[in-house]
């Protein structure tokens, strides 16, 4: 079976709904030669016309995506730097989607915005590290951040095709993830629906993104001690609450690993829902990035700020009342 | 281009009003008489949060609207009754949505600020000043990748030519070649803020320096502004790309309806009079024969007699729809208390 990487899965993704759907457009900055390799050879394949290299104009170009949505394409943009949404949160949080509530439903905003690159990116320091994914689900958009190669194809193919603006944090932790696959068998995945990569009876670790992985290696080590069962939302906006719900059903204990701030994190969220709703036989835990936090530029010091896999495991130690 | 799906109809046909000079008076006494009577209902507290009101400007948008076709599309501002109106757009459910009712152009979920009718063409009035530029330019682009010759065309007030996303969507409209009309309404005032105080440089300045060709228009002749809009209008259709224009007006009546009670000193009574004195309506109006422009005074009263009843009279919006629509695949929200 051929190995897919996330990269390239993203790049099929775009590449088969633009096959599949001529109002599918892309828009961003040096697309055309594609810096992030998400776009490749896709300028070639289907013209200037529906791969745009822009202007360092984020703010017009996303919202001229809306004007192009609401005039009946599906337009996909592609930022840089995750920083960037900062400098677009107006246009698509008062913007693209406010629309379909403030008209009464008269139309409908059809934009993705893909993030290749989400995350620290091994010492980029301050202004291209962050991962802003909770305050797009905070205010409602829908938010995807896929952890493999084969949830990164079918999320990136459900928000080309949802009728909503949808979010998708490829994180940088990612990136380099390979997967075997049989590339028949990529399909859409629906919002809202998470996945479980491991079975357990002790925990429920809920990884966010690449953090799944690490996830994955802290369960394996505490394999012989503790059973741990491994839940990735893969969108925070919609959030599988009821998949969450089944898990703890099972579980009873909850540990969060979400590589955001801590203060009003979708940690947060997850760890307040299980305590409201949810069955919990021992408190709730979260390993995040600290409150605030701006990735330090030395290694040692960015790599201080993110949640790691000690954490992790004394977290899920502590959990289960053995730490 | 989704259709307007609010069900109601029209509740009155529009009025034939063939000799064009009668059609442009008619849009600007339609839209002179909706600012009134919208006032009166922001005093009566049946349209609430106040609105920003269009008195003085009207030629602005019944010249610019003349020179669109239907299937053209608009988008609007703060100050969007009159672009709204002269777009097409019923009065009645026009001032159904200024007064939050179901019925509505948005179901009463946009108001004063926010109103959208896509049946007629308008892409909604927007709150955030400069925002809808770039959205007028996008989907201009999506219309001529179509292979159609729509165009679209953006208000905006001469605040919004300091703000950055304006002017990056300028870069992008002319680089692209967009049909698109940039209609900048000058009244003279960012809020209390005189233009000369906030623009340096001059506004046809910010479209030369793009390679935007630029004018500007007597915004207070609706014949003028009309005329000025057909030639930009068959500029952008011919994939000659954007053309700005500055229509300059003066605003008779306060920024917002806020103004009333909190009473800030901006300008003179002697200023204002003077700037009364230069009437859009009365321009038109001298162009028409006394008894036309009587006959379309008594049609326009009439229909505004209907509009505020049929506002006054709709329903209000259940509460337990509050965020019907929030997400046009029906998506639906958690509740915050439960
Ligand atoms: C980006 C932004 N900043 C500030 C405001 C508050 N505000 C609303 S209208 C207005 C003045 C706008 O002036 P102008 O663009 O000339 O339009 P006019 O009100 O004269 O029609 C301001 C500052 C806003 N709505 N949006």
């Amino acid at each position: 079976m051929p190995k897919l990487s996330y990269l390239k899965a993203l790049n099929r993704a775009i590449g088969d709904e633009m096959d599949r759907d001529e109002a599918v457009c892309v828009f961003g900055e040096d697309v055309g030669v594609a810096v992030t390799h998400a776009t490749a050879g896709l300028l070639k394949r289907f013209g200037p016309d529906r791969v745009l290299d822009t202007p360092i104009s984020e703010q017009a170009f996303t919202s001229f995506a809306t004007g192009a949505a609401l005039a009946g394409l599906r337009p996909l943009i592609e930022f840089q730097i995750p920083a960037l949404l900062f400098l677009v949160f107006e246009q698509i949080a008062n913007q693209a989607h406010k629309f379909s509530l403030m008209t009464g439903g008269q139309t409908r905003v059809p934009v993705t915005y893909l993030l290749p690159g989400s995350g620290s990116r091994e010492s980029w320091a301050g202004q291209h590290s962050d991962h802003p994914y909770s305050l797009f689900a905070h205010v409602g958009v829908k938010t995807a951040v896929p952890a493999t190669p084969a949830d990164a194809y079918g999320l990136l193919v459900t928000a080309i095709r949802d009728d909503d603006p949808v979010v998708v944090f490829a994180p940088s932790g990612a990136l380099g993830v390979r997967e075997d696959l049989d590339l028949a068998a990529l399909a859409p995945v629906p919002l809202g629906v998470g996945r479980i990569h491991r079975r357990g009876t002790d925990v429920t670790v809920v990884a966010v993104g690449h953090l799944v992985h690490d996830a994955l290696a802290v369960a394996e080590d505490l394999a012989g001690t503790v059973s741990v069962e491994v839940f990735d939302p893969r969108t925070l906006f919609p959030f599988d609450w009821s998949g969450l719900a089944a898990s703890l059903e099972r579980t009873g204990r909850l540990v969060v690993v979400d590589d955001s701030n801590r203060s009003c994190g979708i940690g947060g969220e997850i760890v307040a829902t299980a305590a409201e709703e949810m069955r919990l036989i021992a408190p709730p835990r979260r390993v995040t990035r600290p409150d605030g936090a701006v990735l330090p530029f030395a290694r040692e010091l960015d790599l201080a700020c993110q949640p790691t896999r000690a954490q992790l495991r004394a977290a899920v130690e502590k959990a289960v009342g053995a730490g | 281009m989704t259709d307007r799906t609010a069900g109601a109809d029209r509740t009155t046909a529009p009025a034939p009003t063939a000799d064009p000079a009668a059609a442009l008076y008619r849009t600007v006494a339609l839209v002179r008489g909706f600012e009134q009577r919208a006032v009166e209902l922001v005093r009566a507290k049946v349209v609430l949060g106040g609105i920003h009101p269009y008195t003085g400007q009207e030629a602005i948008a019944a010249g610019t609207c003349a020179a669109l076709r239907p299937d053209d599309v608009i988008t609007s501002t703060h100050r969007g009754h009159g672009h709204v109106l002269a777009k097409g757009a019923d009065p009645a459910r026009t001032m159904a949505e200024l007064a939050g009712r179901a019925t509505g152009l948005n179901r009463g979920r946009g108001g004063s600020m926010h109103a959208a009718d896509f049946g007629v063409g308008v892409l909604g009035a927007n709150a955030v000043v400069g925002a809808a530029v770039p959205i007028a330019a996008g989907a201009a682009w999506a219309f001529r990748r179509a292979g159609s010759d729509r165009v679209a065309l953006s208000y905006f007030g001469d605040g919004a030519v300091s703000q950055g996303v304006v002017l990056e969507a300028f870069n992008l409209a002319a680089l692209w070649r967009v049909p698109l009309v940039l209609v900048c309404e000058n009244n003279g005032f960012a809020t209390s803020m005189r233009t000369e105080d906030t623009v340096a440089g001059s506004i046809l300045g910010r479209a030369a320096a793009f390679g935007i060709p630029a004018r500007t228009v007597d915004g207070t002749d609706p014949e003028a502004v009309r005329d000025a809009t057909a030639e930009a209008v068959a500029r952008a259709r011919s994939g000659a790309g954007p053309t700005l224009l500055e229509c300059t007006a003066y605003r008779f009546d306060a920024h917002h309806t806020w103004e009333h009670t909190a009473r800030p000193r901006y300008r003179t009574d002697a200023e204002v009079a003077a700037g009364r004195a230069r009437d859009p309506l009365e321009v038109q109006g001298a162009r028409l024969p006394a008894a036309t422009r009587a006959a379309i005074d008594a049609e326009v009263a009439q229909l505004l007699d209907r509009a505020v009843r049929f506002a006054r009279e709709s329903p209000h919006p259940d509460p337990a729809g509050a965020l019907d629509h929030l997400y046009a695949t029906g998506l639906r929200a958690r509740a915050g208390a439960r």
